[in-house]
């Protein structure tokens, strides 16, 4: 046995060639923390410019390339990933497996990740600058119209959907074959749940990107006109296939939001998940709508009366999964025994902040008064409730959650919810006046605004300023828990946390489960 | 100095101007403006409407959903000794939660689809005007009238110096076009919407318009304004770099004025037909084409031709060389760069006198002057 008992390697051997599960987590979560400083920076670059009205920093076409890497960056270098870290560390502990079933595959699709955003974030220095079409990169202004840097852009997506279906495949094979004797699949954590049917809609859509950028790069390269009507192609094809990808892409990104907030409200709350199958059975009709719906994207581009009409009761349904999930957080809540440590705090920001960007992603759905949302701040408003205080709070509820179980040890408890009362009103004053600007006309993607605008826009710039900066805090918070944090031996570091992660040891050990757990019939999922 | 007091002041204060400005609610394009503004049509009120109602029914929900939360958060606290229940799971309750919401969006969706078919109804559409994008700048042409045809190119007319802040921004900052679009007032305009390069959007809030122009397809919009006014859009679609330096605006006038107006147009069609086939002298061609190089070319190329986002003009081997090199460049553009083709955003008078005046002025004394059947035939090949 003792021969099968080893640790890590030492040295950067152990990260290069690893093949641990938690190994690979951490360099996701790092890597993807990295990435999330990245895309911030160029943020702030973004709304320093628009502090005032006037060109002040930067000049328009640098601006472009900003907002066009702050999306691409954040949504494929710092929430993909980062949830991909999460479900790595996760998913093996949650269903009782020693690691992932492909590990070799595991880390491959993390190493080609990082030479793949240094190659994106290169284009900032070549010739005509990088890419800056916006993250949705409409043609013709991503192909014909696009500087030389739009083909390593194309190399990027494409190495970078490899890595998305490498980890998704690894994960659809270890929670199928992986789960210890007697983890049925309705006994699951709603973690894994998400994931899994997170990781069917990245296999069903990575590949329908990479058919759109193959189709730019033949624009751009050999002469065909997939997208130019002057050669029998058209423009909005480019706008269906990306939205075809990008709209479960918007799910991709949530869904495991959603497991994590299910993981973590019932444990400060010390109450069962209410409705654990209907939850289950929201996430798959959430995920089976999002392939239904993606031209809500495209109301303004000239579809028949039918296709709108089509696409807006579509879209109108997706309201009715949603609110079954929000509204079994809230009843898990109801008499419960509630206790607000920073994983708690996050998770109801997050509750409180994603309904109000459902609100207005219904409002959204109405196609004719999308026609005066349509591209305008409104929009930026909305993805960035649901993407940030979403997706982006939900991840740090994780990370103060189950950091403890990783490493052992405690974060300060304060300097957790400082972090989170700093974030909640940085984020709110960014983000809530950008429904105002929306509303009275301000346009996305431009780098300077008419003067009524000013006000508003002033503040959410100080707001972002804040907001970037109580992520330095939480930097800080989770470097100096790792280095000097108090020591946690519990195994179970919450009282009211349930699941088989926190029957292991506190740290978890290099291997888990080495030996299949006994899963109690009794006690279905956590 | 006194820049920098002034902002650290507005910055200190803003907030506080803020709200207060906030609560005097307004609308139309004004500043602090919190809503959508309902403008000046029917369809436009219609949207203002369903935008209203479905905004009231989510701040209904929303308040009822986020008072559960806070009674929770406030009385089922485990420091308040609150001890927890285990209940979980109830048919009844899963039902009601589904099927109730679900009958809230069939009532949205009534009326949603009511003003949906109302705006795809381009039916009896009393005149048309065909709208191109260009980067960055809109064409406008009055197609299906009788005589002349009236089309003409409408472009930012904020002087750089207001964007790069030497000189006070105006009251319409970025919001101003040297040539606005003109329609009768209570009259059916269908819009006919293009773009001769990359996407755009064009997109007048006040108007309830926003259409996409998508090169090689043509869409259809239409506005029917109650009232006469100036109204103000911008471009809605990334389209590149100047995307947020294309404006909108559009001159709702009585039907007379429109008329004279439209007559107006169609004189100066007929007059710039003639001047066509004119020779103009020097003097008249430099004088023209200063007019045309201060409004086409200064923005890239400097007020002396010293340049800038463009090459410089002054001493140029291309303004200085060869006239068929120089026209080409000036008609057709220099692809894969800002330089755009001209050729058919300037008609030929203008082609004819900016090229000269390129070549004679900024100590560029070349001497010749360019006549508008020298673009002509150079059109042609």
């Amino acid at each position: 046995m003792g021969d099968h008992h080893h640790g890590p390697a030492k040295g950067l051997s152990r990260w290069l060639f690893t093949t641990n599960h938690k190994d690979i987590g951490t360099m996701y979560l790092w890597f993807s923390f990295a990435m999330f400083i990245l895309g911030g920076f160029f943020a702030m670059i973004i709304r320093a410019e628009l502090f005032q009205p006037g060109m002040q920093l930067v000049e328009p076409a640098f601006f472009n390339q900003m907002t066009t890497l702050h999306g691409l960056i954040m949504v494929f270098g710092a929430i993909m990933p980062s949830f991909v870290g999460l479900a790595n560390w996760m998913i093996p502990m949650m269903i009782g497996a020693p690691d992932m079933a492909l590990p070799r595959m595991n880390n491959w699709s993390f190493w080609i990740l990082p030479p793949t955003f240094l190659l994106l974030a290169s284009t900032l220095f070549m010739d005509g600058g990088a890419p800056a079409a916006g993250w949705t990169f409409y043609a013709p202004l991503s192909t014909t119209y696009a500087a030389p840097s739009v083909t390593f852009f194309i190399f990027s997506i494409h190495v970078l959907g490899l890595s998305s279906i490498m980890g998704s495949i690894n994960i659809i094979a270890t929670v199928m074959n992986m789960r210890a004797p007697g983890m049925t699949y309705m006994k699951m954590p709603l973690f894994v749940w998400t994931w899994l049917i997170t990781a069917f809609l990245l296999v069903a859509v990575m590949p329908v990107l990479a058919g759109a950028v193959t189709m730019m790069l033949m624009d751009v390269h050999f002469g065909t006109s997939f997208f130019s009507a002057a050669g029998g192609g058209d423009p909005v094809l480019f706008q269906h296939v990306f939205w075809f990808f990008g709209h479960p892409e918007v799910y991709i990104i949530i869904l495991p939001a959603f497991g994590v907030v299910s993981q973590i409200i019932p444990a400060f709350s010390r109450k069962p998940l209410f409705g654990y199958d209907s939850m289950v059975y929201a996430t798959a009709s959430i995920a089976f709508l999002s392939f239904i719906v993606w031209a809500h994207h495209m109301y303004t581009v000239g579809m028949p009366v039918a296709g709108e009409l089509f696409f807006m009761y579509a879209t109108m349904l997706i309201a009715v999964p949603t609110g079954v999930k929000v509204f079994n957080w809230i009843t898990t809540m109801w008499r419960g025994a509630l206790s607000f440590e920073t994983p708690m705090l996050f998770c109801i920001g997050f509750l409180v902040l994603f309904t109000i960007g459902g609100f207005t992603g219904l409002m959204l759905s109405i196609a004719p008064a999308d026609f005066q949302y349509h591209d305008s701040y409104f929009v930026v408003a909305h993805f960035h409730y649901v993407m940030v205080a979403g997706a982006v709070f939900s991840m740090t509820a994780a990370i103060y959650y189950w950091l403890p179980k990783w490493c052992g040890r405690m974060y300060n408890e304060t300097m957790g919810k400082t972090h989170f009362w700093i974030s909640f009103i940085g984020f709110n004053l960014t983000f809530f006046p950008q429904h105002f600007v929306g509303l009275a006309g301000m346009p996305r993607r431009i780098p300077d605004y008419a003067l009524q605008f000013a006000d508003f826009n002033m503040m959410s710039s100080i707001g972002a300023f804040i907001y970037g900066a109580s992520q330095i805090l939480f930097l800080y918070n989770v470097i100096a828990t790792i280095v000097a944090g108090k020591p946690v031996s519990d195994e179970k570091v919450w009282d009211g946390a349930e699941g088989l992660e926190w029957t292991v040891p506190t740290p978890a050990p290099y291997h888990t489960f080495e030996k299949p757990p006994k899963i109690d019939p009794a006690h279905a999922h956590s | 100095m006194c820049f920098e007091a002034k902002r650290l002041l507005k910055l200190a204060l803003g907030p506080v101007l803020m709200l207060m400005s906030a609560i005097a609610l307004a609308s139309g394009g004004e500043v602090n403006q919190v809503n959508m503004s309902p403008g000046a049509t029917h369809v436009g009120e219609r949207i203002y409407d369903l935008h209203m109602v479905i905004l009231g029914i989510c701040t209904v929900i929303g308040i009822g959903v986020f008072g559960v939360m806070f009674y929770s958060i406030i009385y089922h606290r485990k420091s308040k000794g609150h001890k927890p229940s285990h209940f979980h799971e109830s048919t009844k309750v899963e039902i009601a939660w589904t099927v109730v919401p679900f009958l809230i969006l069939i009532g949205m969706a009534v009326p949603a689809t009511s003003t949906l078919l109302e705006i795809y109804d381009f039916e009896d559409a009393e005149m048309d005007i065909l709208i191109t994008g260009y980067q960055w700048k809109w064409k406008y042409e009055y197609i299906d009238e009788n005589g002349e045809n009236v089309s003409f190119f409408s472009n930012l007319r904020t002087p750089q110096s207001e964007i790069y802040n030497s000189q006070p921004k105006g009251e319409h900052y970025l919001l101003e076009v040297d040539e606005p679009v003109v329609i009768p007032v209570d009259t059916k305009v269908r819009f006919l919407v293009t773009a001769n390069d990359v996407i755009h959007s064009w997109w007048v809030p006040e108007l309830a318009v926003k259409k996409d122009a998508i090169p090689g397809f043509i869409n259809e919009a239409w506005t029917r304004a109650a009232e006469e006014g100036v109204y103000r859009g911008q471009c809605a679609e990334l389209c590149g770099k100047d995307h947020g330096f294309m404006p909108i605006v559009v001159n709702v006038v009585s039907k007379d004025e429109y008329n004279d107006w439209l007559a107006t147009k169609q004189a100066e069609a007929a007059e710039i037909k003639e001047l066509m086939a004119q020779t103009f002298t020097m003097d008249e061609l430099m004088a023209r084409g200063k007019a045309v190089y201060d409004r086409a070319c200064l923005a890239c190329h400097g007020a002396n031709g010293e340049g800038g986002v463009g090459k410089a003009i002054a001493g140029s081997p291309i303004a200085t060389g060869e006239l068929g090199g120089h026209l080409n460049v000036g008609i057709n553009g220099v692809p894969g760069t800002a330089m755009q083709a001209f050729g058919g955003q300037l008609n030929d008078v203008e082609m004819a006198a900016v090229i000269t005046y390129q070549r004679n002025a900024f100590g560029n004394n070349m001497g010749d002057a360019v006549q508008p059947i020298d673009i002509y035939n150079f059109k042609k090949g």
